[in-house]
């Protein structure tokens, strides 16, 4: 190669180089901002600021959700499998809200640990599948002992 | 090899052999797209999750998923306007660069429209969603740069930097949903591992991205073919080939 073409790629690689250092120190002390939400974990741990409004994420707890009869109000725990937060919402939930699945809510942590919600997001995994395949994988899970459909397996939120 | 890429540098003889390809590009992109789409929205299963909304997936991971290879290929020839100042490969980036602008802005629009249905909101200010419209800006600035300089011979290498720097954006748009908690789920295919869905409805998203290069392919012949004739005007080649009325 042509020496000056040399020393022209060195330069632009070094500064290819330099400039993914930079960014990737700024992303990765911006972490925390980026992340959009906290997990159960985290809260559970003190990590989560009280009465701000922040994000909570992780999977509906089955068995936990409970309606109130007479308003729009939902109680339900948020789990990452680690620990587990009870989250309050009063509104209309999004359609793939169900138990085993992932969910975002935007809202406050109040002083009792109980997560107070203004708004509720669906999050849906990466899996896709027919829905007669999705209803044999869960029978076949049934027989085996566990009632967690394949789809809500904890890596996959 | 090197002869090769010498000539690749040479206008007249990409604007000879591109008008060949052109055709095959073309009716490949056509016949793999339309079948893509028409078997993923009518005859691919349902999910059993999302129902029949998850079918926008056949428009918007091909378009997301070229948004990004378009900035990649944008930025190997901006790497060789830098370094071997090749005519050619800056034809390139000014050709596709709103080829890229278009893609990314389908790509955020689908996955609005899914968004909404799916998730319950239109946009959230996640990594994925915020770096992938950092990439239409950038597309945006490529643009807007390269016509706010006259001189063309300046505005290459400065649009070329500009887009070398950009590129750094691509690997936090990969891998902003493994770094980051996102409400854009993780990806469904890796290289590693088999995709997380079944074959019946891989395939069909396989044949509309495929389709799509094919397309995207033909598409930069055609604005390459137009700049290289714009700039290239006053030579006789051009002339000739004007003069023959083979436009």
């Amino acid at each position: 190669m042509h020496p000056i073409r040399k020393k022209r790629l060195t330069i632009v690689l070094f500064l290819l180089a330099g400039l993914s250092i930079a960014v990737a120190l700024t992303t990765y002390a911006l972490r925390q901002n980026i992340n959009l939400f906290y997990d159960p974990t985290q809260i559970s741990a003190g990590e989560a600021p009280m009465d701000v409004r922040i994000r909570a994420g992780g999977m509906v707890e089955a068995g936990t959700v409970v309606r109130d009869p007479d308003s729009l109000k939902v109680v339900f725990h948020v789990t990452d499998y680690n620990a587990s937060v009870p989250v309050e919402y009063v509104g209309i939930l999004p359609d793939l809200f169900a138990e085993g699945q992932g969910i975002v809510a935007m809202g406050r942590l109040n002083n009792e640990g109980r997560f107070v919600a203004d708004q509720v997001l669906a999050k849906h995994d990466e899996n896709y599948m027919p829905p007669e395949v999705a209803d044999a994988l869960e029978k076949a899970s049934k027989n085996e002992g566990s009632s967690m459909p394949a789809s809500a397996q904890p890596a996959s939120y | 090899m090197w002869q090769f890429f010498h000539k690749l540098g040479s206008p007249k003889w990409f604007f000879g052999i591109s008008t060949r390809f052109m055709p095959w590009l073309l009716a490949g992109g056509v016949i793999l797209l339309m079948a893509g789409v028409v078997w993923g929205l009518a005859f691919a299963p349902e999910d059993y999750l999302q129902g029949n909304s998850y079918r926008i997936i056949f428009i918007h991971v091909p378009t997301a998923f070229m948004a990004q290879s378009v900035y990649i290929m944008m930025a190997s020839a901006a790497l060789v306007t830098l370094v071997w100042r090749m005519k050619l490969a800056d034809v390139f980036v000014k050709a596709v660069a709103p080829v890229g602008l278009v893609l990314t802005f389908l790509a955020l629009f689908t996955g609005a429209v899914w968004g909404k249905p799916t998730w319950g909101t239109w946009w959230i200010w996640d990594a994925r969603l915020t770096s992938m419209l950092i990439l239409m800006f950038l597309y945006g600035g490529v643009i807007a740069l390269d016509r706010a300089i006259n001189d063309e011979k300046s505005a290459a290498r400065a649009v070329a930097v500009l887009v070398l720097v950009g590129v750094v954006n691509i690997p936090i748009i990969k891998y902003s949903v493994e770094w980051w908690n996102t409400l854009h789920q993780p990806a469904t295919f890796k290289l590693t591992e088999k995709p997380s869905m079944p074959a019946e409805m891989w395939v069909p998203l396989l044949l509309s991205v495929l389709g799509l290069y094919l397309i995207f392919g033909w598409l930069a012949c055609v604005r390459m073919q137009t700049e290289i004739l714009s700039r290239e005007q006053r030579t006789r080649w051009v002339r000739e080939f004007v003069m023959k009325g083979r436009v």
